[in-house]
C-alpha cells in the first residue's frame, strides 16, 4: 500500500472518529497540537487504523506517532513486516 | 467583593432584604420533555402541558411499561445540532444533555468573566452514563474486550457530565458531583451554594442532567413497582396527588444554572432571576428506598432550609413539591409540610410540576429550581397536570388547570427534592 494510500485512509479514520475534515489530516500535522485530538481519541484512531491496515500498533509505538507522517510511516512498516 | 464578615446574616430591615452577599441565579438552561430550553420549559409548565410519549423503540415491546417523559422533538433537535456525530461517540447521552442545558445556562448569564480558578461546576446524575455502560456490555460479549471504547469510563462515569461542562467553560475552582439518586440537582445546588459562601469560588454553574431511558433501568424501576404502569393513556400517567396515582413517570432531561454574589451579578448588570436563600438537607435512614412515612426528615429539611435562610414560614407563598406521582411519596411530603410550616401552610400555594414533566430523576431538583425562580419572577404557580380528583389525604391549596397567581409584595418559594437512600433536600429562594 502506498504511502498516499494510507494517508487516505487515515485521514477517513480521523473524520469519522474526530470530525476533522480529511484534507485538514496532512503528513506534517500534529494529531494533538494541529489536529486537536485527546489521548483516549488516539487510543480510538490507532484501533481503528489497526482493523483498517491489518497491522499491530503497540502502546509503547502509540506514544511515538505524534504527526501524521509518523503513523503513516509506521503503519507502511508494519504492513511490509505482515 | 464585599467583606466576610456579614456572611448569611440577615440584615435589620429584614430577610427580603437585599444583601451583597446574596447568592444569585443569573442564567437559567434546560432541555426537557417539554420543550429545548428554560423558556418554553416554563411555557409548557404554565399551559400544563404534557411530557409523557409512548416508547416506539422496539426494545419496549416487551416491557411492563412502555412509555416515559423524553424528550420533545425540538430538544432532541437542538442537541442533534449543537453535538456533533463525532463528539456523539465519546459523550454520553447524559453529558450531551447536561452541555447543552449549560451553555444555554452560560450564555443566558451573559458569560460571566471570572477568572478560571474561581468558576466551579456542580453538575450532577442520579445514574450518570448507564447507556454507554450497557451498551459496552453488548460490544464486550458480542465482539471481545479489544472492541470496547476507550471512552467508556469517562462516558459512564457519574462525574462525566460535570467533567464535559468545567471542560466546555474552563472551570478551576473545583468540579463537585453529589450523588443522591432523584435529590442530586437539588444537592448539587445546595453544594454550589456552599462554595460560593464558603469563597471556594465566586461563579458557580450547577444543576444536574438525566437519561436513562434503557430497557434495563426502566425494568429495575418498573419491578420495584415505582413506576406507573398507565400503558393505556401515557398522557395521564403521572398525576401528583390525584387519588388515581400508580407511580411516578420515568424521564430524562436537564437543568442548569448559574450562581454568583448579588455584588458580582450587579456589578457587571447582569439579570437576577432570584435567590438561593438557604438550603436544608437531612437523610431518613428508615429505608432504602420508602419514604418515611411521617415525612419527619423531609419536615427537618424543609425547615432547615427557612432558618438558613432566615426566612419564616409565613413568607412562603409557594411550594414546588417534589410529589413524584407515586401513593406513599406525595402524602408523606405533604405531612412534612404541615409539620415543618405549621398553619402557614393553609396560605400558600403547592405546585407538583411532575404532573407535565415526569420525572426527571437526578435533574428534576434542578429543573424545579427553575421552574421555582420562575414562579418568584412572574408570581405565578404553574397548574399541576392531571389533577383530577385529589386525595383526600392532600389537604393543601394545590394550583391545577390554570396557573395561580400567587400573593403582592416579597415573595419566597420553597423547591423540594428525596432521593432512593433517604435523601431530604429543600432550597429556600427569595424574589429579591
Amino acid at each position: 500500500m502506498s504511502q498516499q494510500e494510507i494517508l487516505a485512509g487515515l485521514a477517513e479514520i480521523v473524520n469519522e472518529i474526530a470530525g476533522i475534515p480529511v484534507g485538514e489530516v496532512e503528513l506534517d500535522k500534529s494529531f494533538i497540537d494541529d489536529l486537536d485530538l485527546d489521548s483516549l481519541t488516539m487510543v480510538e484512531v490507532a484501533t481503528s487504523a489497526e482493523d483498517k491496515f491489518g497491522v499491530r500498533i503497540p502502546d509503547e509505538n502509540l506514544k511515538d506517532l505524534k504527526f501524521v507522517r509518523d503513523a503513516v510511516d509506521f503503519i507502511e512498516k508494519a504492513g511490509v513486516a505482515a | 467583593m464585599s467583606s466576610a464578615d456579614t456572611l448569611n446574616a440577615p440584615s435589620e430591615a429584614g430577610a427580603f432584604a437585599g444583601h451583597a452577599d446574596d447568592v444569585v441565579v443569573t442564567g437559567i438552561g434546560a432541555l426537557t420533555p417539554l420543550g429545548p430550553d428554560a423558556p418554553s420549559l416554563w411555557q409548557g409548565l404554565l399551559a400544563g402541558a404534557n411530557g409523557t410519549r409512548p416508547l416506539e423503540q422496539d426494545w419496549a415491546a416487551q416491557l411492563a411499561v412502555r412509555f416515559a417523559a423524553q424528550l420533545s422533538v425540538e430538544a432532541e433537535e437542538k442537541m442533534a445540532a449543537e453535538i456533533l456525530p463525532h463528539q456523539r461517540r465519546r459523550l454520553d447521552r447524559v453529558q450531551q444533555m447536561a452541555l447543552v442545558a449549560a451553555r444555554e445556562a452560560w450564555a443566558d448569564a451573559g458569560k460571566p468573566e471570572v477568572e478560571p480558578e474561581r468558576l466551579g461546576v456542580c453538575v450532577t446524575s442520579g445514574i450518570g452514563g448507564i447507556t454507554t455502560l450497557l451498551d459496552q456490555y453488548d460490544v464486550l460479549k458480542e465482539r471481545g474486550p479489544s472492541r470496547v471504547s476507550p471512552h467508556t469510563v469517562p462516558m459512564l462515569m457519574p462525574n462525566g457530565p460535570a467533567a464535559v461542562v468545567a471542560l466546555e467553560i474552563g472551570a478551576r475552582a473545583g468540579l463537585h458531583v453529589p450523588v443522591s439518586a432523584c435529590a442530586s440537582g437539588s444537592e448539587a445546588i445546595v453544594m454550589a451554594l456552599d462554595m460560593i459562601r464558603l469563597r471556594r469560588a465566586d461563579v458557580v454553574v450547577a444543576g444536574g442532567s438525566e437519561a436513562v431511558l434503557h430497557p434495563l433501568p426502566i425494568s429495575g424501576f418498573a419491578t420495584m413497582r415505582a413506576l406507573s404502569t398507565r400503558n393505556d393513556d401515557p398522557a395521564s400517567a403521572s398525576r401528583p396527588y390525584d387519588k388515581g396515582r400508580d407511580g411516578f413517570v420515568i424521564g430524562e432531561g436537564a437543568g442548569v444554572i448559574v450562581m454568583e454574589r448579588r455584588c458580582d451579578a450587579e456589578a457587571r448588570g447582569a439579570t437576577i432571576y432570584g435567590v438561593v436563600a438557604g438550603a436544608g438537607l437531612s437523610s431518613d435512614a428508615h429505608d432504602v428506598v420508602a419514604p418515611e412515612p411521617t415525612g419527619a426528615g423531609a419536615a427537618r429539611a424543609l425547615a432547615g432550609s427557612l432558618r438558613d435562610a432566615g426566612l419564616e414560614p409565613s413568607d412562603i407563598a409557594h411550594v414546588n413539591a417534589h410529589a413524584t406521582s407515586t401513593p406513599l411519596g406525595d402524602i408523606a411530603e405533604v405531612l412534612a409540610m404541615r409539620k415543618a410550616l405549621g398553619p402557614a401552610v393553609e396560605n400558600l400555594v403547592v405546585s407538583a410540576t411532575k404532573g407535565s414533566t415526569g420525572h426527571l430523576l437526578g435533574a428534576a431538583g434542578a429543573v424545579e429550581a427553575i421552574a421555582t425562580l420562575l414562579a418568584l419572577r412572574d408570581r405565578l404557580a404553574p397548574p399541576t397536570r392531571n389533577l383530577d380528583d385529589q386525595d383526600d389525604a392532600v389537604d393543601l391549596d394545590i394550583a391545577r388547570l390554570d396557573p395561580r397567581p400567587l400573593r403582592s409584595g416579597p415573595l419566597a418559594a420553597v423547591s423540594n427534592s428525596f432521593g432512593f437512600g433517604g435523601h431530604n433536600v429543600s432550597i429556600a429562594f427569595r424574589s429579591s
